[in-house]
């Protein structure tokens, strides 16, 4: 049963794919969308509901034909790549894929035929937590795609509609992701892994206008590099003879399997956007929202965690895996710090991102198991807040043409529904006793008890002050009303807003349900790996469930506070100045002023420039490190 | 593990022990500046008057933010003195902040606007430091419950140091006092204003009066477990602090918020790491 569900799962998007790719611009290339999409959001659950108490399962799909297939797909996205790099003139692009596909090359002829497989495909708690983020957030992104980009075309005629191959990548993206967290055999991760970039550097140059093109071949190079690093794990896994199955290498422990780790750390690394490769991220930004909403939330950034969370046991302990978790503290607090500078929405998310990234990685670096399950419900959390955010930014750009911080005062009455949407999306990404707080709470207590764990504590409490600096003024942004302004909400299709209320209940759902989660998925996958687990204690999640159920409560006093029954309404203080309804005021010398709100950005203390020199002067020499390790013998020994 | 009791006679209580502090305090604070200073009971005859003023609003909504700040920042406490989570609490704390931040934006007005920036820049100034604090605690008696903090048999004053002077520098500028009092202050000095509570009046801020009442005693409540071995060397200790507070709060003149932020930071900084490093070291995590 597990085998046609994980294959449907897989090859159902790639069918989508290739609907998308022959129909035209009609109705019924949205109903296949629409309807595709349900059906992977329910195969999702429905494994989940099948699965979710056999523990980790091994499958057995025959090597070949498929991995023929594979191969020939892997030649086809080379010359792709190859072609393009030339077209464009790039000649990094160009020497990172012949290097790359001339490893995988040789690994293919000299060694894959001699190393035997057990199971090519898999599926565990972790899998299903990754299918579901994948196959339910991932669908509703492509569904909200259907009008967002028909808007988006009206709102940019200079830019070619070819939205065929857009809905054809998004799904190749969502089908290549299920590869990746069901794929057992280490060749086959890194197909799909290589899909993803192609497919992120695809979506990324979208536009083909000159910045997109530029970034997505920044995207490229990274995620490229990050390949290779992927490939010579293979090859080593070739040269020694360690196994080629992801839970059998696994198993073998430091001794057999941290150079692999390491080497697929570094690939991780390099997807999920740490420092020093987290500008590739930061250039995504000028795809259309939903490729942002999918890059960041359930898939590419993901896969890269997803990578270093499944080698965390092999990493924990040992001196490359601190590397990886210093790595990621650093990202976690320097991107935090970032955050605060920025008034362009998508790119304060896009910094968001990247710390959040930074503590997953972390953790996965420290590999204890209180640091895994945190791990992982920090991923669940992250998945589900920063969809919603993205579409939302993308909703509001679309009605009040700008997607800058400061354009969105006075959104609670311009676009309640949404506005309100958004502070969902904020507190669920930094308050109590939302998700997000909740794992940082997690990984906090991790890092104290890992050893040298007080560095790791340092930036945790010192980036969550400034986290909370950044998502609170935004925040505070939405809900301020300089004038009276109409309500333009009924512009926005009904599909968006649909998919938006979607994604709130499932963050609001999320956070109500997070003991169930952490005990009938986490906990089970924890324990299966080591033995132990870790919880937060039942009064501990009494509590949260009560302020959760207080925060909810809390607004229905707006029916009291809210009609301004009994009181007397009063103007804004303005120092005893005539002011006009309209906020206009005389200020010094009789000239006319209109009352205007500013934000603190804070950039002589966070400048980004300053920041993201030291930070990629810092993780360059920890990546460095880290590899030299596994590089030079005996220095391990 | 939680005395659910306690939690509720704080609700009840500390508004009656926070008003007399803050009584005793503007008394303490009248004496250093030469002046006989308002009777103990002060603030409650403010505070009462408070509720009996007009009832007036500028947004709607503002009332609405200012009750959610009073109750999480009385359930924060009663978590607290129930014996609950320290991460817990600091992280309700951070959310009571939170809507009156939000409550002082809603209004839509300047100076409400600058006192919430600065009030964002005083959190993000603090919250290491209380982090740091429950850090410190569980690293010292190996429990982040409150209940079992305060059982530990010794003096983890001794044990913690450095994050008790880290704690006593950020402490300044949690009870809104001179030079760190950036965001609103309880003297008439304030440049911007009222900050935050510039359009908060009649029962809005006397609300916002009773919330800094229950913080206060949740304040001294978490100088309380430095010094929780001993009782009587603990109301010593709580006093002194106090006092050592109001004698920084007659004696220095307002920071900027930048100095304010730097200068905090270093030193939660200096202080705990030269703290913590030795549990690391030292093996005894």
């Amino acid at each position: 049963m597990s085998l046609e569900l994980l294959l449907f799962l897989i090859l159902f998007p790639l069918l989508t794919a290739v609907l998308c790719l022959v129909l035209p611009d009609h109705p019924i290339r949205r109903w296949v969308i629409r309807v595709s999409g349900v059906l992977i959001g329910a195969g999702a659950v429905y494994l989940l509901v099948t699965s979710y108490d056999s523990g980790m399962r091994l499958i057995d799909v025959p090597h070949e034909p498929v991995g023929m297939i594979m191969q020939v797909i892997v030649l086809a996205i080379a010359l792709l790549v190859l072609y393009l790099g030339v077209r464009y003139r790039k000649p990094l692009a160009v020497g990172l894929i012949l290097v790359q596909t001339a490893l995988v090359q040789y690994f293919e002829f000299q060694y894959a035929p001699g190393l035997a497989m057990e199971a090519n495909l898999f599926v565990d708690e972790f899998s299903i937590i990754m299918a579901l983020i994948i196959g339910v957030i991932g669908s509703l992104i492509c569904i909200y795609a259907i009008s967002y980009m028909r808007c988006y075309h009206e709102h940019h005629p200079e830019i070619e509609d070819r939205r065929r191959s857009f809905f054809f990548i998004m799904f190749v993206f969502l089908s290549a992701m299920f590869g990746i967290v069901f794929s057992n055999n280490l060749l086959w991760f890194f197909f799909f892994w290589e899909v993803t970039t192609l497919a992120s550097f695809l979506l990324i140059g979208y536009t083909r206008t000159e910045e997109a093109t530029n970034n997505a071949f920044l995207a490229l190079h990274m995620n490229l590099l990050g390949g290779i690093g992927f490939a010579l794990a293979l090859l080593y896994i070739g040269v020694t003879g360690a196994p080629l199955g992801l839970d059998r290498l696994v198993e073998g422990g430091a001794a057999v399997a941290l150079v692999p780790a390491v080497l697929i750390a570094f690939a991780g690394l390099t997807k999920s956007a740490q420092l020093p490769f987290s500008s590739w991220l930061l250039g995504a930004m000028v795809a259309p929202t939903p490729v942002s909403a999918l890059l960041h939330s359930s898939t590419m950034v993901k896969a890269g965690v997803y990578a270093i969370i499944k080698f965390a046991p092999v990493l924990s302990g040992t001196v490359p895996g601190l590397m990886v978790a210093l790595v990621g503290g650093t990202t976690f607090f320097l991107a935090s710090a970032m955050a605060i500078t920025q008034s362009n929405a998508k790119r304060m998310l896009a910094y968001s991102t990247i710390a959040n990234l930074g503590l997953v990685v972390a953790c996965g670096g420290i590999g204890t198991y209180e640091a895994v399950w945190a791990a992982i419900l920090l991923i669940v959390f992250h998945a589900v807040a920063k969809s919603l955010l993205f579409l939302s930014v993308g909703t509001v750009e679309h009605q009040i043409h700008s997607r800058d911080i400061e354009d969105m005062d006075g959104l609670i009455v311009k676009m309640p529904r949404v506005a309100a949407m958004i502070l969902i999306g904020i507190t669920g990404m930094f308050l109590a006793p939302f998700g997000m707080l909740i794992s940082k709470w997690a990984s906090l207590r991790a890092f104290i008890d890992a050893p040298g764990g007080l560095v790791f504590v340092l930036l945790i409490a010192f980036g969550s002050g400034v986290t909370l600096f950044f998502w609170a003024k935004w925040l505070g942004r939405l809900i301020t009303r300089p004038l009276d302004e109409e309500n333009i909400e009924g512009r926005v299709k009904t599909e968006e807003i649909s998919v938006l209320f979607a994604l709130s209940a499932l963050v609001i759902g999320v956070c109500l349900l997070f003991p169930r989660i952490a005990h009938s998925l986490v906990e089970p996958y924890v324990l299966s790996i080591y033995g132990m687990v870790t919880q937060l204690g039942q009064d501990n999640e009494i509590i949260m469930i009560l302020m959760l159920a207080m925060i909810l409560v809390l607004p229905l006093t707006m029916l009291y506070f809210g009609n301004g029954r009994d009181r007397r309404k009063l103007d804004v203080y303005m120092s005893g100045r005539a002011t006009t309804p309209d906020m206009h005021f005389k200020g010094s010398a009789g000239i006319d002023r209109q009352l205007s709100l500013h934000n603190y950005y804070l950039e002589g203390y966070f400048g980004e420039g300053k920041l993201m020199r030291i930070g990629v002067a810092v993780s360059v020499l920890l990546v460095l490190t880290m590899l030299e390790l596994i590089v030079v013998p005996g220095v391990l020994a | 593990m939680i005395a659910w009791l306690y939690g509720i006679a704080f609700v009840i209580l500390a508004p009656l022990l926070g008003g007399l502090v803050a009584g005793i305090d503007r008394r303490v604070t009248a004496r250093m500046q030469g002046r006989v200073g308002p009777p103990i009971l002060q603030s409650f005859y403010d505070v009462g008057k408070l509720f009996e003023k007009e009832r007036a609003y500028v947004r709607a909504s503002q009332n609405f933010y200012i009750l959610g700040y009073l109750i999480f920042i009385a359930f924060s406490g009663a978590l607290f003195f129930a014996g609950g989570d320290l991460l817990l609490v600091i992280f309700a704390l951070t959310l009571s902040h939170i809507f009156l931040v939000i409550g002082a934006y809603s209004v839509t007005s300047p100076y409400a606007l600058i006192g919430a920036e600065r009030e964002l820049i005083q959190l993000m100034a603090v919250e290491p430091m209380i982090i740091l604090v429950s850090v410190g605690f569980y690293l010292a008696s190996g429990s982040f419950y409150v209940s079992e903090i305060a059982a530990y048999g010794g003096p983890l004053i001794l044990l913690l140091p450095g994050v008790f002077i880290g704690f006593f520098y950020a402490l300044t500028m949690k009870l809104r006092k001179s030079p760190f009092d950036i965001a609103t202050c309880h003297h008439a000095h304030q440049e911007i204003v009222k900050g935050v509570t510039t359009e908060f009046s009649g029962s809005t801020l006397g609300m916002v009066e009773i919330a800094h009442w229950y913080e206060a005693v949740l304040l001294i409540g978490i100088t309380w477990l430095f010094f929780a071995w001993n009782p009587l060397v603990a109301v010593v200790a709580v006093a002194l602090v106090y006092l050592a507070e109001i004698f920084i709060d007659n004696t220095t003149a307002r920071a900027k918020w930048g100095f304010a932020l730097g200068s905090i930071w270093l030193v939660t900084l200096v202080s705990t790491v030269a703290n913590l490093a030795v549990f690391y070291i030292g093996g005894m995590a």
